[in-house]
């Protein structure tokens, strides 16, 4: 563990990633006390002071019914952390064990599982996305569903590979010859080999979600008003270009920032994991 | 059979099992929908009769596998059905729609292409100093944005504050639009031999493809660097640098070509993200295509037109990647010259 703290440290990209990722999570989490205006988060109108360009206390300036651009920003990134993580959480139990199984079993369930596999796979992501929520009532629980169904098979495919590879090795055949069951070689012999790659994906991938998602919502297909969320605050301000700029410039960084850093960071876990292995 | 053949028919004849599949989700999906789509097609003035004779009409009271049937059996004569949005068979909705699409995609592609890996090759060979690092950090912020961030960004630098480029549309309003022929603008206008027609359209499609292709653009660079770095390591780099090859030689011919493969393969893949990414430059950039269609069947909860418009763009991805394969098995000298030896 300290090993691998001064490898992370060491690389300056890395500790930007660290902070980067840090402060979103961070203001995600304290969004009550850190918002100069926690209201502003849901349907709050304050027409004498709306369309304001950033000044002090708004920072970043107020939106078209008055409302705290900042504050909303630090509200949409608690919004969008819960939905990566939930997202993960249900995407990488499904795509492991569908990797997993493909990989180590081989035969007809590989070739089932592979095949459904493709079929996800070959739907453009936000396409797939955008007809399940389409088709389905625009809310955060429906957005977390979308972004799943499109999300297992990518750990399907990365767990395939790695299982593949793995089972040639000779602690697969002795777990075998001693007579474990298949349930044990894939999932306490085989698994704990693939942990690194998984970690690093989903690393990655928090910040990949945080990017669908909000391009959901930028089709006005994601979380709906008055929840505020990045990619809806960009299709909403977009309409006001370039005299209103603060309206768009702020969430696009906002998502910008956010994925940047953990993009950093997984590819810190990258080496730091690469060269341990 | 030659290799390449028997890839083919390989490649082929998955693809169209893969198809299917789609087709099956896609349809499954549309199906089970809370909501009425005769009742939301035809508005909330119409009678109870008026919607009635629709549902029979799509065959929304048979069970969902009949209705695939129907659908199958209207697929086979190139029939997708009408759409409930714009009342025109879905087929000529997407004719109309797709080549503006296509068009920006194929674009974008050139630009991942055409500046990806050479930046990629640029920073492998000059790993570790000053220039890896500025176009390693320059990548990385092109694939941590989503493509309607940058379309957002680009126009507001070089169509607002610096007007360089229009701000929305395909083609210039004062032009007359060239003849249609195969529907890609920049193709008909030189066609047409309307040579104002082609530079207009040109000077609207770079913006809005250039945002569309910066993360393929970071990501063409990122695999491109990682490749190449691996292949440094190898003893035959060592050899050619020992004897005294120029740097630029030994990046673009030695260290490049094992690389390419794996690059095309990635490439490959950025194009399907692409084809969905498009509908989100095309809301920024008002562009004619299949985005605006899109969304709003979607909205409209218009079963043809949703199962025809994903069809279409799965069945042109799976295309491009057939092409890919191809393209490597072409490159690939273990493939190439094996069917050279068997013939």
């Amino acid at each position: 563990m300290r090993r691998i703290f001064y490898i992370l440290l060491s690389n300056p990209l890395s500790v930007i990633g660290l902070v980067l990722v840090g402060t979103v999570v961070f203001s995600a989490v304290f969004a009550d006390f850190i918002a100069p205006f926690p209201s502003h988060r849901g349907a709050v109108v304050d027409f004498s002071n709306f369309n304001q360009p950033p000044h002090w206390p708004n920072i970043f300036g107020t939106d078209l019914v008055g409302r705290d651009v900042f504050s909303r920003i630090l509200y949409a990134y608690r919004i969008s952390l819960i939905l990566g993580v939930v997202v993960l959480a249900i995407a990488v139990p499904i795509g492991v064990t569908v990797g997993l199984a493909a990989g180590y079993l081989g035969g007809w369930t590989e070739f089932c599982l592979m095949r459904l596999t493709d079929v996800f796979l070959s739907i453009p992501p936000l396409v797939l996305a955008m007809s399940v929520m389409g088709l389905l009532e625009p809310t955060l629980t429906n957005g977390m569903l979308a972004v799943t169904t499109m999300w297992w098979p990518w750990y399907a495919r990365l767990v395939y590979n790695v299982t593949r590879s793995e089972a040639q090795e000779g602690y697969v055949l002795a777990a075998e010859i001693i007579g474990a069951s298949r349930l044990h070689v894939m999932f306490r012999e085989i698994l704990p080999n693939c942990v690194p790659s998984i970690v690093t994906k989903m690393t990655l991938d928090l910040g990949f979600v945080i990017l669908i998602a909000s391009s959901l919502s930028f089709l006005g297909l994601g979380v709906q008003a008055p929840t505020p969320d990045l990619g809806s605050m960009v299709a909403e301000g977009g309409n006001y270009l370039p005299d209103s700029w603060w309206l768009t410039v702020f969430p696009s960084l906002a998502i910008l920032i956010a994925v940047f850093g953990f993009n950093l960071l997984g590819d810190a876990f990258r080496q730091v994991l690469g060269s341990d292995q | 059979m030659s290799p390449v053949v028997r890839l083919l028919v390989k490649r082929l004849s998955i693809s169209v099992i893969v198809l299917i599949g789609v087709s099956m989700l896609i349809f499954t999906i549309a199906r089970v929908i809370p909501g009425d789509p005769a009742r939301i097609a035809l508005g909330p003035n119409a009678t109870t009769e008026q919607v009635e004779k629709l549902r029979d009409k799509l065959h929304l009271d048979e069970p969902i596998y009949i209705q695939y049937g129907y659908f199958v059996r209207d697929f086979a004569k190139g029939d997708l059905g009408v759409s409930l949005y714009t009342n025109r068979p879905v087929t000529t909705d997407i004719a109309q729609f797709l080549p503006a699409t296509l068009e920006l995609v194929i674009v974008a592609g050139m630009f991942m292409i055409g500046l990806g890996i050479p930046l990629g090759i640029m920073s492998a060979r000059f790993r570790g100093k000053a220039a890896d690092n500025i176009i390693r950090v320059i990548s990385l912020l092109g694939v941590s944005a989503p493509s309607f961030v940058w379309a957002v960004i680009l126009m507001l630098l070089f169509a607002f504050f610096l007007p360089l480029f229009p701000i929305a549309g395909q083609i210039s309003d004062t032009l007359p639009v060239p003849q249609r022929i195969t529907g890609f603008l920049l193709v008909d206008s030189l066609l047409d031999g309307n040579f104002r027609a082609f530079f207009s359209a040109l000077h609207h499609i770079i913006l809005p493809a250039f945002a569309l292709a910066l993360s393929g653009i970071g990501q063409a660079a990122r695999l491109t660097r990682s490749n190449m770095v691996e292949t440094y390591d190898k003893p035959y780099i060592e050899m050619a640098q020992s004897f005294g090859f120029p740097a630029r030689r030994i990046a673009n011919r030695y260290a490049f070509r094992p690389s390419l493969i794996p690059s095309l393969t990635i490439i490959g893949l950025d194009f399907a993200a692409m084809l969905g990414n498009a509908f989100l430059v095309e809301a920024v950039y008002a562009w004619p295509g299949l985005s605006r269609y899109g969304v709003q069947v979607i909205l409209r909860k218009d079963l043809n037109a949703i199962v025809g418009t994903v069809l279409v763009i799965s069945a042109t991805f799976l295309i491009v990647n057939i092409i890919v394969d191809l393209l490597i098995a072409y490159i690939n000298p273990r493939i190439r010259l094996a069917e050279r030896g068997g013939s």
